[in-house]
């Protein structure tokens, strides 16, 4: 017996029971660790399928930064998740039969089209065969653009993410240039016209000399 | 031996799970994001089973460029649930009701 | 020559310009000697072309100046086409105009419109000579179109009098009338002929002279027939022949000196023009030939009848015109154009000097115009009264003067004519004559001679005109006494207009009259002496001296006495109330019909609001199922993939 199918079968059921366990936990920072494990196996089963290099970035990029991003949220926010239980059990049946007609669909579609009949399994691949380099050869000429754009998008994401959560604190200073640029200098400078011999009292002396502020 | 319906059909049920989760915590927009997150795996499942099937590295490629868009997604649909957070003080979706026409 | 005719006609336009732009900076004097300088010109070279063409019996020039648009085969383009009947109409247009324009530094010497008055004026001999010098329709409408805007704009010049508004919109409704029949006539030819250039459609007449067309199912009419009257129904328009008459006598709103230019010796006269330049084509249909004669008879007869009972010395003067026109339409009706453009010609010296001498007349009196109020003017204003004197005989038809020789010319030739009708018209241009001869009379008698009527302080200060109002006057006096001897035996009865006429030898009465007298002014004017008309002049005269000399008080008398026909011609014979009731009441019901029935119920109501209101109706309902909670569109877009995909795989399953 090949290993292949035990490997497959295990990595499933734990798939399956992860979802499951995703969308029925009652508290969110149980679902979003589901959710990880759920990344994982199917990580494990992409390795099946030789895609080594989207199974690790898989791991990488979505259990390192995604997911441990939607911890942080939910555990920063003090949220009371219990109104937003409302209506699980009363949406229980509807759901259950909704996603069960859309399995079957999807299985009548699926099971008699796509079997070993119709697609053999390929060829194992010779040793020394890198994913990476492939995909890396592909990518960076075929899609070119499409990966700038992708880089865009990402840049996008960032400034959209930082500029949604800015908030301006009151006592932040910082500088008004165009408000420096207009400056002229009556703005500034007074010029106040003074006798260059006092003739009147000292003490109004005094004041003229005082005459020239800033 | 496993075939290509195996996983097409592992990825259908992923995907129905997902929509079911949408039904079942329509409340809460975290748990919907992780729907959202959850169906994009049961979309790149498959993707990834036909590169191989098809011996094509462009399914693969298209999976690349998923995870990008989900990970930008992911980024600023929770930056709009903090800003949302942070004005209302809840992210129960029975409370967004702005768009009542 | 193509450069003495461009220059010819754009003279007048240059000066209009100046005049119009620059009025302002060049000031008064400025203004009236860029468009007299203009207009000079075009004189001078009206002159060169007549000893060119006529004298000197040069080929017929006709070409094209510019092409404006080639479309469909079609072609617009601007030419001109000089033969003798349009060097005769130059000169007139020319000569008049000159004349007219230095008798306005006079007449309107104290206007704050001066500049302006001048720019329309020199306009408007732009325009008439455009339309004289055209060589195909699309231009003659062009040049027919400008006279008539230009008509409107003087009519209208004392724009803050309520009556001259309402003269000039009447002026240009009722020419849109005549307009649009001449555009559908032009649009006609267009489509039967294939062409606007005058000299192809007059070549392809004779094969479209048994063409008929069917305009109403199973009403077969013939083409020329149709073609004809549409384009006279634009000449009834510009000519004011009845029905469209009503508003020349309205146009005496305007200043004098373009009720002399404009309504009197040129721009009314384009019809008659008109109507002689499409000779080859009226040839061809007797019907429309019926028709113009008809209307030209109605018109001379009834329009002489009005002219007897006005007070307004304008206003006399007016209903004359009418009525000459009317001879003038009579004379095109049977085929006797040469002597409708040779009446034209003397028509136009005689009454626009009778025009100018009124004004001159007018301003003595301080702007009166009511005849009942003037009275022993002879001795204050000599000059003035002998050009009136002038005018009036060769009005009347006083022989040697010019009115004579063109007016009897007219008789004879009806009198010869055996076209259906033309006993009717012989009828209406005989008492034309007499019913003419004596409102002539009257008014020379009521303005110039009697007892002054009018109060000691405007008695005291009238005095005869300045130079530039008395030269013009006499330069018209020479051509009305000698006009009609000198071209009698060459214009109607010669072979002065060569082939720009078209005459068939079938109705040719011009032909039968000349056997009378063979055409010469001194066999002309014995016989004339013999005829008629000529006594019945003689009896005119002495009716109109016993009535306003030798017993004034009997016209009221007989106004009491015949009350019922003095209100009738008060009236005009109730043609502009008919048209005021019809017409004006008519559109006006009509437009409110439009108004609160079409706009304000069904398109307002219905269309406007009934699409905002149904709209609101749909979208309250529609606004219901947007709750505005997200999980109800992630349903629903749930269940549409549900759907969507059920729906495929029964199409692959089922």
């Amino acid at each position: 017996m090949a290993i292949e199918p035990v490997i497959f079968y295990f990595f499933a059921v734990v798939l399956v029971a992860t979802s499951v366990a995703v969308i029925t936990v009652p508290n969110s920072v149980h679902a979003v660790l589901f959710l990880v494990l759920a990344f994982f196996t199917s990580a494990g089963l992409w390795l099946l399928l030789e895609a080594e290099f989207l199974a690790i970035t898989l791991v990488l990029v979505y259990v390192g930064a995604v997911m441990v991003l939607f911890l942080f949220v939910v555990m920063m926010l003090d949220i009371n998740f219990e109104p937003t239980r409302e209506g699980f059990i009363k949406n229980l049946p509807i759901g259950i039969i909704v996603a069960l007609i859309m399995v079957v669909e999807i299985i009548l579609v699926v099971w008699p089209n796509f079997g070993l009949e119709n697609y053999a399994a390929p060829a194992q691949q010779i040793a020394g065969y890198s994913n990476t380099k492939e995909l890396g050869l592909v990518l960076y000429t075929v899609y070119l653009y499409a990966f700038e754009l992708a880089a865009a998008i990402l840049l996008l994401a960032i400034v959209a993410a930082i500029m949604l959560t800015l908030r301006r604190r009151p006592n932040s200073k910082y500088q008004d240039i165009s408000e420096q640029v207009l400056a002229k200098k009556k703005d500034r400078l007074r010029i106040v016209k003074m006798e260059s011999s006092p003739k009147a009292a000292p003490t109004s002396v005094q004041e003229s000399e005082g005459g020239v502020e800033q | 031996m496993i075939s290509l319906s195996h996983f097409l059909v592992l990825g259908g049920i992923l995907f129905c799970l997902s929509v079911a989760g949408i039904f079942l915590n329509r409340k809460n927009v975290i748990i919907l994001l992780m729907s959202i997150e959850l169906m994009l795996l049961a979309v790149n499942m498959n993707f990834v089973a036909f590169s191989h099937f098809h011996g094509d590295t462009a399914g693969q490629i298209f999976v690349f460029f998923i995870l990008t868009v989900a990970a930008a997604e992911a980024a600023i649909g929770l930056a709009i649930l903090i800003t949302l957070f942070r004005n209302r003080r809840t992210i129960n979706v029975g409370e967004l009701d702005n768009l009542n026409g | 020559m193509d450069k003495v005719y461009l220059i010819l006609a754009l003279a007048p336009l240059v000066g209009a310009v100046i005049a119009g732009l620059f009025g302002k900076k060049i000031g008064r004097s400025g203004a009236h000697w860029a468009t007299i300088i203009g207009v000079t010109i075009s004189f001078v070279l009206s002159l060169v072309v007549f000893n060119h063409i006529i004298l000197n019996d040069a080929p017929t020039y006709n070409a094209t100046v510019y092409q404006w648009l080639l479309s469909d085969g079609i072609n617009f383009e601007i030419g001109f086409l000089v033969d003798e009947l349009t060097a005769t109409m130059l000169i007139v247009v020319t000569f008049v105009s000159l004349m007219v324009h230095i008798y306005t530094i006079g007449y309107m010497h104290d206007d704050p419109g001066y500049q302006r008055f001048f720019s329309y004026i020199s306009l408007f001999t732009f325009s008439m000579l455009m339309l004289v010098m055209a060589n195909n329709f699309m231009q003659l409408f062009f040049g027919w179109e400008a006279v008539g805007l230009v008509s409107y704009l003087l009519i209208g010049f004392w724009y803050k009098k309520p009556t001259a508004i309402y003269a000039n919109l009447k002026a240009f409704l009722v020419n849109r009338v005549g307009d649009f029949g001449f555009l559908l006539g032009i649009a006609a030819i267009l489509m039967y002929f294939g062409s606007l250039d005058y000299v192809e459609v007059f070549a392809g007449a004779e094969g479209h002279a048994q063409t008929t067309i069917e305009i109403f199912p199973g009403v077969e009419w013939s083409l020329m027939t149709v073609v004809c009257i549409l384009l006279f129904v634009g000449a009834m328009g510009k000519s004011a022949q009845v029905p469209l008459h009503v508003w020349l006598p309205d146009s005496m709103e305007g200043p004098t000196p373009i009720s002399a230019l404009i309504h009197a010796a040129t721009m009314v006269t384009a019809g008659i023009f008109m109507v002689s330049r499409m000779s080859p084509l009226f040839e061809w249909s007797e019907t429309a030939l019926s028709v113009v004669l008809v209307v030209g008879a109605i018109t001379a007869l009834f329009m002489a009848f009005l002219g007897l009972i006005q007070n307004d010395i304008k206003r006399v003067i007016a209903y004359s015109t009418l009525s000459q026109l009317g001879y003038m339409t009579v004379a095109l009706g049977v085929s006797a154009y040469s002597a409708a453009m040779f009446h034209l010609m003397t028509h136009a010296f005689f009454k626009a000097l009778l025009f100018l001498a009124a004004g001159s007349v007018i301003m003595a009196m301080h702007h009166e115009q009511d005849m009942r109020k003037m009275g022993g003017l002879r001795k204050k204003m000599p000059i003035t009264y002998w050009t009136a004197l002038i005018g009036s005989l060769a009005l009347m038809g006083i022989p040697p003067f010019a009115g004579f020789f063109s007016k009897d010319t007219i008789i004879e030739a009806v009198g010869a004519s055996t076209i259906a009708g033309s006993g009717f018209a012989y009828f209406a241009v005989i008492a034309g004559v007499f019913i003419t001869a004596f409102y002539s009379m009257r008014l020379l008698f009521l303005t110039f001679h009697g007892k002054p009527r009018m109060d000691q302080h405007t008695l005291d200060h009238v005095k005869e005109s300045p130079k530039v109002v008395t030269v013009p006057l006499i330069l018209l006096a020479i051509p009305s006494v000698f006009a009609g001897w000198i071209a009698l035996s060459g214009m109607p009865f010669g072979e002065y207009f060569g082939d720009s006429i078209t005459i068939f030898d079938s109705h040719n009465g011009l032909a039968i009259a000349k056997e009378m007298h063979g055409g010469d002014p001194w066999h002309f004017l014995t016989h004339g002496i013999m005829t008629l008309p000529f006594w019945l002049v003689i009896a005119a005269i002495a009716t109109a001296w016993v009535l306003y000399i030798a017993k004034p008080e009997w016209p009221s008398i007989i106004k009491d006495r015949l009350s019922i026909i003095h209100r009738i011609l008060d009236d005009a014979y109730g043609i502009d109330r008919l048209y005021y009731a019809v017409f004006a009441k008519g559109s006006q019901l009509l437009g409110k019909g439009f108004s609160s029935v079409g706009d304000a119920r069904l398109i307002d109501g219905i269309m406007v609001n009934g699409t905002a209101n149904s709209i609101e109706r749909f979208a309250g309902v529609a606004r219901r199922l947007q709750t505005g909670f997200l999980y109800h569109y992630a349903f629903a877009m749930i269940i549409g993939l549900l759907v969507l995909v059920g729906w495929v795989l029964y199409g692959h399953l089922g």
